[in-house]
């Protein structure tokens, strides 16, 4: 089969696919799928304001997704990106109310600060598993739980009892009045340029270094890399301090341009696990990862939506958009089987 | 390789916009028939509320404010949706945000807020989008003249949860489970102590937090421990980890019917939660919250034109905004008198009940 050919059938049939599974799942609990995939557009685009919303719900997708993608293109599971995410959103959200700086510094130390944050937090499992084979799924999960508290504890801490830290100055925050003006007041912010260079910086590790090189090698076969004379050790905490790295700064977009600060949290954010399937979608290359965070942030946050406009209730607008997703990560399923179909044709 | 994978996703997407463009296009002139259906009753004062992340059905107070709203349509002649009255659900707290402007842009004439964790987002939609009228509960949003804060006097109801406790217990232990340390529990908790302490002051609370509002697996966990330990009364101020508490309790009743385990439940009168067959039931008494009260008056208060923006109100056992669920027999007679006298002397205000713990 005409290779072309593959490359629009495969994603037009995985689509079809999940918006008619979805469609029927929608008839069948009694609600018009027409009105409901129309709310879902209309929520995604229906004027600047949803739109600027959309980016904002896209821009910490991005992040988390390249911080689970790069892990895996090492050999590793980072299922902790989001304990890593809420320590960068809480030191983001520290530095940015407990200091008064020009922005030009205030907003890099705050990113760094939540960088660092997020990269310590992953450089736990990573050195657990260099140096004691603990296996990094475990305590990654675990060390998302820790995170949790750990992170509420703080804002309790910082704040005096309260529920939530101060608002950051406005020198650190990520906000425009240039975007609220175009976007009608949404929280559109400054991250998605930052999420762009994260998506340049993280090919360019991989693609253009030798240490990338290095850490895809060990993730690909431990034992040939260091016959090689690579440290595989050193690689592996490389590996999950650089992932947590962009998990932290996910949390910076939180804490300097969605929130503006930090609450109590009463449970995960979704946002790190949410990454995983990111990053899937995106076959763990880093504009893979770009296009999977942008179809994953409009359905969720077009999804919205949906119970507002056309009644549809938040469970089955969460089964639909599951749906959708579920069909278009399968695409590449589909994808393998039509190649494999093909050249078993060429060979007879 | 890379470039191909783009291409596809990209194409992906296009192909999604087509499709969903095309269903949006066929559908606009039906959307507009539905419009010009609900103007006619364009006149009518409408209002909606945003849930926090518990969700509507959360048994709690999401729920009880949703029932107050109902309420009031149905004295209003309300219908769900636009124009009439509505809710939408919060995922996350991103979504405080969206779903507050989505109301406000749908022209409700009143939103509600539900729980303090939509604090921040009350304030930045406020004053932003000045003409609309948001009332918050359980949380103060100062210096806002479209936001109307609603309080309880939670304190209040719960110290005569802690002295029905203090009579009814054989064990002399009595639990406490509360939600995320804070204000708000802080007060449930306080009252509770108090008014254990008033009836027995040699009964020390066994109090402990769950740190969640919805891990119901956490709230069974604690109570097992605690009625493990001779605990055989446990107050929970909770939401949704709540449910767990009942859970154990259940079990426990089935297994042995006659376990002597109670709960007290939170906000709504969780009677029906607390069944085990037809004629056994291990809730005691709830401390109400009468947010479907409060919702309703507030409704009331805006339809008139008397929305009480700026101001925060409060409400305690004297106006009956808290208090406690009919026991159906739980509790006896002459325990439920003495309840009564406590109750009288704290509207009159000689007994003063604690509003925050001692540390």
């Amino acid at each position: 089969m005409n290779k072309r050919l593959i490359n629009i059938l495969v994603p037009l049939i995985s689509i079809v696919l999940g918006l008619v599974i979805g469609a029927i799942v929608m008839a069948v609990s009694g609600f018009n799928p027409v009105d409901g995939y129309m709310a879902l557009w209309n929520g995604i685009f229906m004027d600047t304001y949803t739109l600027g919303e959309t980016v904002r719900q896209i821009t910490p997708y991005v992040f988390s997704g390249l911080a689970v993608a790069f892990a895996f293109r090492t050999g590793l599971f980072n299922i902790g990106v989001e304990g890593q995410l809420i320590m960068g959103w809480l030191a983001a959200a520290y530095v940015g109310q407990a200091f008064e700086l020009p922005a030009i510094i205030h907003v890099p130390l705050a990113l760094i600060a939540a960088a660092v944050a997020g990269a310590l937090w992953a450089f736990i499992p990573g050195l657990l598993k260099a140096k004691l084979q603990v296996h990094e799924v475990i305590v990654t999960i675990m060390l998302n739980y820790t995170a949790l508290h750990v992170a509420n504890a703080f804002i309790e801490m910082i704040s005096g009892g309260g529920e939530r830290t101060d608002k950051i100055h406005e020198s650190a925050s990520l906000r425009s009045e240039f975007f609220e003006s175009i976007t009608d007041y949404s929280r559109m912010h400054w991250g998605f340029v930052l999420a762009l260079i994260a998506v340049m910086v993280m090919w360019f590790i991989l693609e253009k270094t030798t240490r990338g090189y290095e850490l895809k090698a060990v993730g690909f076969n431990k034992h040939a890399s260091q016959y090689a004379g690579m440290n595989v050790s050193k690689n592996i905490i490389l590996a999950m301090v650089i992932s947590g790295a962009f998990a932290g700064l996910g949390g910076a977009m939180e804490a300097l341009g969605t929130f503006e600060n930090m609450t109590k949290l009463h449970a995960s954010t979704g946002i790190g696990f949410d990454g995983i399937a990111v990053a899937l979608l995106g076959a763990n290359q880093p504009f893979g990862v770009l296009l999977g965070a942008i179809l994953f942030g409009s359905l969720k946050y077009g999804g919205l939506n949906m119970p507002s406009e056309a009644g549809v209730p938040t469970e089955i607008v969460s089964i639909v958009i599951a749906l959708i997703i579920f069909f278009v990560a399968s695409g590449y399923v589909i994808r393998v089987a039509l190649e494999r179909f093909g050249k078993r044709k060429e060979v007879k | 390789m890379k470039k191909r994978k783009f291409a596809f996703a990209l194409s992906g997407l296009l192909a999604l916009g087509t499709i969903l463009g095309a269903c949006g296009s066929k559908d606009e002139t039906e959307e507009k028939d539905t419009n010009t259906g609900t103007e006619e009753t364009a006149d009518n004062f409408s209002v909606a509320m945003v849930t926090d992340t518990g969700g509507v059905d959360d048994r709690s107070f999401n729920q009880s404010t949703w029932e107050g709203i109902q309420a009031f349509g149905e004295e209003n002649g309300l219908e769900k949706g636009d124009g009439g009255i509505d809710y939408l659900e919060s995922k996350s707290e991103s979504d405080y945000v969206t779903n507050l402007n989505n109301l406000i842009r749908r022209d409700f004439d009143l939103i509600f807020a539900v729980g303090y964790a939509l604090h921040d987002a009350v304030d930045e939609i406020a004053g932003q989008k000045p003409e609309a009228q948001i009332a918050i509960i359980d949380e103060v949003v100062d210096g806002r003249d479209n936001v109307a804060s609603i309080m309880f006097r939670a304190n209040e109801a719960s110290y005569l949860a802690g002295v029905a406790a203090a009579l009814e217990t054989k064990s002399n232990k009595i639990g406490f489970i509360g939600g995320m340390q804070g204000a708000i529990i802080g007060g449930f908790q306080a009252g509770f102590e108090a008014g254990v302490a008033a009836i027995n002051p040699d009964i020390k609370v066994d109090v402990e937090y769950a740190e969640s509002f919805t891990d119901a697996a956490k709230g069974q966990q604690i109570a097992k421990r605690m009625y493990d330990s001779g605990v055989d009364i446990i107050f929970h101020a909770a939401g949704g980890v709540g449910n767990g508490l009942f859970t154990e309790a259940k079990e426990r009743k089935q297994k042995d019917p006659n376990a002597n385990v109670w709960a007290i439940g939170v906000d709504r009168d969780q009677y029906d939660e607390g069944k085990v067959n037809d004629d056994t039931n291990i809730v005691l008494t709830s401390v109400l919250k009468r947010v479907d009260v409060a919702a309703q008056e507030v409704a009331k208060l805006a339809q008139e034109g008397n929305f009480p923006g700026g101001e925060t109100i409060t409400y305690g056992l004297k106006d009956q905004g808290v208090d406690l669920a009919d026991s159906r027999g739980a509790i006896t007679e002459e325990n439920l008198a003495k309840i009564e006298e406590y109750k009288q002397q704290i509207i009159d205000g000689t007994v003063v009940v604690p509003e925050q713990p001692e540390k």
